[in-house]
């Protein structure tokens, strides 16, 4: 436990070291974070542009570009890329910047192991794309990975996905434990767990999900693992296991795994509406409930992934019933955005946009869900694009436009300059406008009877699929516009002050931007 | 919210673009059965709450969007918190679950009782096909895609039910409460028919039950709906309702079919009546693309007549009929056609056209290849 | 600093991963346990302890279906599509199996029964399933299975279906010998 005991007390008041190893020996909070960040978009980017693959498949009905074997490794590595490689990292990247800002934090509580934890992530990636590449191609099984396809009649990458999810997980498992660390231990004098922003609250959650779920999964490829080369039978029906049992061991992480995507967005923008409606969080108290509350429930509904596998009648009831539950914590929190929002002063800066579509979007991606809870109903949407619809409405206005709204507010106190509002309202829009057209239809197609995951479909679908193609495209090459204007913000612009929004609350706005290298050597002040 | 927009949405790309052929649905169909359209009428129902829900909290936000912005010179309230309001909707979404709550538990009863079956069907999965065995009828069958390859790669126009279609559909009669055993006997597959509401997993190494009693005759179409490796997308659902009477006549023919092709693959066959019999083969099932003078239509479909495989050892042509050759339009008709179908128009087209080498193949071969592809 | 020094947090947050990752493990027997509790995937109740007195007043249909593996080329089958049985009473029905290649094989039956509801009241006496089976080429066995349908069994159910699915594991367990070579203590 060497990286318990760290440096940082011995103070180097010098700034950053030059030059490359500035990056891959680097301990410093700020700059693992803008790792994070850089790594998680490239992610984006990579897995972006798996879907643009499929959606360019997708784009009229017969067989085109790709191949269906080819077809369904795009389908597979979109998933985990978006998953494991762009939204989790984006959060730990957040996390690793903005929570010592806001705590009064010197840095993270161990910050070795946080250079360690960042750098595992690229070998994963690396390996986990490389088998693309491999003769019988890439995990072509879908993200979820259900075995016996995922087994028995898995190519022979299998083994290198196992590797590569271990591999994140520790990841992931080394950053939450950071996390919890650091929040539980270095806040300053006076900042109460009580008066902790929400999106350190969140965090303190999602990290504790994350130590929860992630060893699980962990077990569960390990146990894969073990069926492959090691003669088990954990899933194999031949030798006396059960198929069904890996989904129940991959849902019990996969739901949980759902909120630690979508935890920490609700954080941030717990932040944003208040700054732009200069009006405190109503509510402060129960969102901090209604998050636990909805992290415990995530425990106990992961069944209903599973409604079609032939679970007792029992057994559905319950988890129908667990499920439908997490429409009131989720209700509370949108219903304390709302009221946030009211009588208050709005002005609608680029994060604040993002913000609101977040609630609108989220909001209708959480009615799909509920639609989803109810089991007899389930019936006919599970596994149709109605489901593909539901988790990108919650996944792509939930975390991506969370993580949006989260970069665009704090860019200037990580730039020191401001972006360019215009482009950043223009991105905005056009991502608004992509996603719900690449989004919407599929709630359609799903209805008409559409299943997923297919690289071909009946006519019938045709035409809605066209539609969703031409707002994905648009979507994607927004993104690489985005891309540029946070290059035009980094290299230039109108100089930031350190509190850029009025509206504005907590201490990361007290250091001047950009942050400097070193802050709160001396813990602030909290009143 | 899902289907306010939704229904609106449709609305006006259906006054724009006019009713073409359906293609624009947004909605779920009733479909064929009491307890689909009992599904429907839930998912309708959860449907219209969300949407007053919807109505009621975006409205509150638009309210405020339009009327508490800075520009309209609004000074900011301070409140942030009130616990009665708060109290309130935490109460209030709980009551309106235990509502939702009970429709749904009474359909999913209704659901799960299979009990007092009329007709029970064993089906199984395979990848990429459906089986169908008929409990106690002594008749089963594969279930294969029939649409054609051209279709898919976009070398033919493609049907109206591209992708839905089967050389043989599951026929079930109107009326009568079908009891579905599904399994599977490789991976995971998926069993949906959306007209009936049935839609549950193969699971290879164990059985699942489903239940339907269907009140129309009709064709109904569903697909796998679990990613079952490549071909996840090409193995369609087909369900042929006949009425009772026509469905006891297809039983009936069905079952004289299968005594008879039973004895046949055990038989002696000579020559001449494998070739008589493959003759009729030839002409349903291979003469579009190689002809019907074996001359073929090249490069895309090879001639036959002389050619090097056809004229070549009988294991490699009885292999390449047997397995198909990839990449290019030729099936495997392994799966597709009785042993003594391929034997015999193996037999066939070895002999016919000038190309008499005399030998025959015979349906025991036949089985002999499935037994050894199998291990 | 307030509450646990750095290292004992650190040290307690990474015993509650390792005790997550064993958790994921310990969903296997738990899942087992949940499994007979609610007759899951067909794991059918244990020894039967009721009355062995057949309750005549009501039979219930016991339906026998076959299933082979995709790489299994065995004939398997059940000597009969159904029986009616009174609860209470011991059953018995033949499985055959015929091994048509020129080599020796191993299998391996797994047992599935539907409705869930009814699985923990249908008790196995002696079952094929409980071992492998080893056929030489050629061979062709009849299996039996033996069964009670339990006395408690709910009113509401009147028929049932138990489903082999038979899989080929020779790869996995050559065979040795004649006999079987199965594990006889691992019922199912």
């Amino acid at each position: 436990m060497s990286a318990v005991i760290d440096d940082h007390a011995q103070g180097h008041a010098h700034g950053p070291a030059k030059g490359l190893m500035r990056w891959v020996l680097t301990t410093n909070h700020k700059d693992i974070g803008t790792l994070y960040l850089w790594f998680s978009f490239t992610m984006f980017l990579l897995g972006g542009s798996f879907a643009m693959v499929i959606r360019a498949e997708l784009f009229q009905p017969g067989l085109q570009i790709v191949e269906p074997a080819f077809f369904n490794q795009m389908t597979t590595m979109h998933g985990l890329i978006m998953v494991f490689g762009a939204v989790m990292p984006a959060f730990v990247g957040l996390a690793n910047w903005m929570i010592p800002l806001m705590i009064g934090a010197p840095d993270m509580a161990l910050p070795r192991m946080n250079n360690f934890s960042f750098w595992l992530l690229p070998a994963a990636f690396l390996l986990l794309v490389s088998t693309l590449f491999t003769p019988g191609g890439g995990p072509n099984f879908g993200w979820t990975f259900y075995a016996p396809l995922s087994t028995t009649y898995a190519p022979a990458s299998v083994t290198f996905f196992i590797f590569a999810i271990h591999l994140m997980g520790i990841s992931s498992i080394m950053g939450a434990i950071n996390v919890i660390a650091t929040i539980l231990n270095l806040r300053a004098p006076g900042m109460t767990l009580m008066k902790m922003p929400l999106f350190v609250w969140t965090w303190l959650i999602t990290a504790f999900l994350l130590i929860a779920v992630m060893p699980v999964l962990a077990g569960v490829v390990t146990m894969m693992l073990m069926d492959i080369h090691f003669g088990t039978s954990f899933f194999s029906a031949a030798g006396g296991g059960d198929p069904v049992l890996f989904q129940h061991v991959f849902w019990f992480f996969g739901h949980p795994e759902v909120y630690i995507m979508i935890l920490p967005a609700f954080g941030a923008v717990s932040s944003i509406i208040p700054a732009f409606s200069r009006k405190p969080l109503f509510g402060y108290t129960s969102m901090v409930y209604a998050t636990g509350a909805i992290a415990f429930l995530s425990f106990i509904v992961w069944a209903h992934h599973m409604f079609v596998v032939g679970i007792p009648v029992v057994g559905e009831l319950f988890f129908m019933y667990a499920t439908m539950l997490i429409a009131v914590p989720t209700g509370v929190k949108v219903f304390n955005w709302v009221s946030t929002m009211w009588e208050g002063s709005l002005t609608f800066e680029t994060p604040m946009l993002f913000a609101i579509a977040f609630v609108i979007l989220f909001t209708i991606g959480g009615f799909s869900g509920l639609m989803l809870a109810i089991a007899p109903a389930d019936f006919q949407y599970h596994d149709t694009y109605f489901v593909v619809a539901h988790f990108h409405y919650v996944l792509v206005p939930g975390a991506i436009f969370g993580i949006f709204a989260s970069a665009y507010y704090w860019l200037p106190k990580w730039t020191g300059h401001m972006y360019d509002e215009t482009l950043g309202k223009l991105h905005f829009w056009l991502s608004f406008i992509g996603m719900n057209m690449a989004f919407f239809p599929m709630h359609f197609v799903g209805l008409a009877g559409m299943p997923r995951r297919i690289p071909d479909y009946n006519l019938q679908f045709a035409d809605f699929n066209m539609v969703s193609s031409v707002g994905a495209f648009l979507f994607g090459a927004t993104q690489v516009f985005f891309l540029f204007i946070v290059i035009k913000c980094i290299r230039g612009g109108e100089p930031a002050p350190a509190k850029p929004w009025d509206g504005a609350e907590g201490l990361e706005w007290s250091i001047p931007s950009p942050a400097p290298y070193h802050t709160f050597q001396t813990p602030p002040d909290v009143e | 919210m899902m289907r306010h927009p939704s229904a609106w949405m449709g609305l006006l790309l259906w006054s724009v673009l006019g009713r073409a052929n359906g293609a624009w649905t947004v909605n779920m169909h009733p479909g064929a059965t009491e307890v689909s359209n009992a599904v429907f009428s839930l998912h309708m129902t959860i449907f219209w709450i969300c949407v007053i829900i919807g109505l009621v909290v975006f409205g509150a936000m638009f309210w405020s969007m339009v009327l508490h912005r800075r520009s309209t010179g609004q000074q900011p309230a301070q409140f942030h918190e009130h616990t009665r309001v708060e109290i309130l909707w935490t109460v209030i979404p709980f009551l309106i679950l235990v509502a939702m709550a009970i429709p749904a538990t009474r359909t999913l009863l209704h659901i799960y009782d299979a009990s007092d079956s009329d007709i029970d069907i064993q089906v199984t999965g395979y990848q990429w096909k459906w089986h169908y065995k008929y409990l106690g009828q002594d008749v089963e069958f594969f279930s294969n895609l029939a649409t054609p390859a051209e279709q898919i790669h976009n070398n033919a126009p493609k049907d109206e039910h591209y992708l839905l279609e089967v050389d043989q559909p599951l026929v079930l009669p109107v009326g009568a409460k079908v009891r579905f055993l599904v399994t599977a006997a490789d991976v995971i597959h998926s069993w949906w028919v959306p007209a009936f509401a049935v839609k549950r997993d193969a699971i290879p190494g164990f059985v699942n039950e489903a239940w339907t009693r269907i009140d129309k005759p009709g064709i109904y179409r569903g697909q796998c709906t679990e990613l079952c490796g490549k071909d996840h997308g090409f193995m369609p659902v087909v369900v042929e309702v006949k009425s009772q009477a026509d469905y006891d006549t297809w039983l009936s023919e069905r079952k004289a079919d299968a005594a008879k092709l039973k004895e046949l693959t055990s038989k002696q066959w000579t020559l001449e009546e494998l070739a008589a019999r493959g003759d009729k083969v030839y002409h349903t099932t291979c003469v579009a693309c190689h002809q019907a003078e074996g001359q073929g239509l090249p490069p895309m479909f090879p001639a036959l007549k002389g050619s090097k495989i056809a004229t070549g050892p009988k294991e490699g042509h009885l292999n390449i009929v047997f397995n198909g050759k990839p990449g290019t339009a030729m099936a495997a008709f392994g799966k597709q056609l009785s042993e003594v179908d391929i034997a015999a128009v193996v037999t066939y087209e070895r002999n016919a056209w000038g190309n008499n080498k005399g030998d025959m193949v015979t349906p025991q071969d036949v089985l002999a290849i499935k037994q050894a592809q199998a291990q | 600093m307030n509450g646990l020094s750095l290292k004992r947090l650190v040290l307690r947050l990474l015993m509650l991963t390792v005790v997550m990752f064993a958790f994921g493990f310990a969903l296997v027997p738990l899942y087992d346990v949940m499994c007979k509790a609610f007759g899951i995937n067909g794991k059918t109740g244990g020894q039967y302890e009721g009355s062995q007195l057949a309750d005549t007043t009501r039979s219930v249909r016991v339906q026998f279906m076959s299933t082979n593996a995709s790489d299994m080329v065995w004939d398997f089958y059940a000597s009969d599509d159904q029986l009616q049985v009174n609860p209470g009473a011991v059953n018995q029905m033949i499985f055959i199996a015929h091994n048509p290649t020129d080599r020796p094989m191993s299998a391996q039956a797994i047992p599935s029964i539907t409705p869930a509801e009814a699985a923990a009241y249908f008790h196995k006496t002696e079952c094929f399933c409980f071992t492998q089976q080893v056929l030489q080429p050629g061979e062709r066995i009849e299996m039996p299975v033996r069964f009670i349908v339990d006395r408690d069994l709910p009113t509401g159910v009147k028929h049932l279906t138990l489903a082999y699915t038979l899989f080929d594991i020779t790869a996995r367990h050559p065979p040795v010998a004649q006999a079987s070579a199965g594990d006889p203590g691992r019922a199912r």
